[in-house]
């Protein structure tokens, strides 16, 4: 069993549409969760529909959505304070540095993030590289296992199939109310989901079928 | 944000001109934008507190979509898209476009004091 896991991702919604299934299952065995949430979404596209936020605002938004959803996961969050868009060109071995001190403080046996060249967002790529950098750099008798989550189209292609698969079905309900718990950036993303192919189901359905199971790679710090 | 009144938008634009504003101008589709369809391209840019000051500026358009272009000593600052805009709380003017979604594909904004970095 987990003894406490930190889960690393650069965007507020990034743990509701990743893993807020795998983090309910975890925190229903009584396992502590930390959040380190990198930026607070500044540059997010979606301000609602109908729009309510506005570029200087959506920051503030994205901060209350963001503790709003860690209420619902019952996660304690940190949030970093970098820029969305901006992480790819911070130097990656401050970041890591920074992320490898919280790491020593919380002592976790897992840490969740994004895998690399394989997450799709320069911020996902940026801050799972730094995220693994920090572990490795960390005492390997001490060090947290990685989980690393692809979303590219063709990490299947490239990775072969993940070794970590979990059905999150029975904590769907938590998993949808985390990410409505993100109002702005909600409608936007599920809302193209449902112009995608079952035009006729309703959104939870098709939210099921396509977020329904969350799956990881373990990292390998040998090779 | 409310859809674009002409007449107040100009006056606004009026009122920044000829004094050291600072600006927020950004287009983008998103970083998705080649994850969700193979044939599109990601773009996207933004300059955030360029400090500036215009001789004038105006807006031109239809309600669909303005333009608005600003005219510096040695150059232009041009956006083309905005159907929204306000003045927030920090007396900035706030310009930009979104698609049918809510989501932003265009922003240009100015301010005399420095937006939020
Ligand atoms: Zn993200």
């Amino acid at each position: 069993m987990e003894k406490h896991v930190v889960v690393i991702y650069p965007h507020p919604d990034d743990e509701a549409f990743g893993a807020s299934g795998t983090i309910t299952k975890f925190r229903e065995e009584g396992i502590p969760v930390t959040y380190l949430c990198g930026t607070l979404g500044e540059m997010g596209r979606n301000m609602g529909n109908p729009t309510f936020a506005t570029r200087e605002s959506l920051p503030e938004i994205r901060k209350k959505e963001l503790i709003a959803a860690c209420e619902v996961l019952d996660v304690e969050l940190r949030m970093l304070g970098y820029r969305d868009k901006t992480l790819e060109f911070e130097s990656k071995d401050e970041v890591a540095k920074r992320l490898r001190t919280i790491l020593e403080e919380v002592k976790p046996s897992l840490v969740i993030t994004h895998y690399p060249e394989h997450a799709v967002h320069p911020d996902h790529n940026a801050l799972g590289a730094a995220a693994i950098e920090a572990v490795r750099q960390m005492n390997p008798s001490s060090r947290p296992k990685v989980w690393a989550q692809a979303i590219s189209n063709d990490h299947l292609e490239k990775l072969g199939n993940p070794d970590i698969c979990f059905d999150i079905t029975p904590f769907f309900q938590k998993k949808m109310d985390t990410i409505l718990s993100h109002r702005s950036q909600a409608d936007g993303v599920l809302g193209k989901m449902k112009k995608d192919p079952n035009q006729d189901k309703d959104l939870e359905a098709i939210a099921k079928e396509r977020m329904g199971v969350e799956r990881f790679y373990t990292w390998n710090f040998e090779s | 944000m409310k859809a674009i009144d002409v007449d107040q938008v100009q006056q606004a634009i009026d009122r920044y001109a000829n004094k050291p504003v600072y600006i927020h101008l950004e287009t983008t589709n998103g970083a998705y934008a080649s994850h969700f369809d193979d044939k599109a391209y990601n773009i996207g840019v933004f300059i955030r507190n360029a400090k500036i000051s215009y001789e004038h500026g105006k807006i031109v358009g239809t309600d669909q979509a303005y333009r608005v272009g600003l005219k510096t000593d040695m150059g232009w600052v041009y956006a083309e898209g905005l159907s929204q805009w306000e003045i927030d709380s920090d007396d900035r003017l706030l310009m930009a476009g979104h698609d049918r979604e809510g989501r932003l594909m265009v922003a240009l904004e100015i301010g005399e004091k420095p937006f939020d970095y």
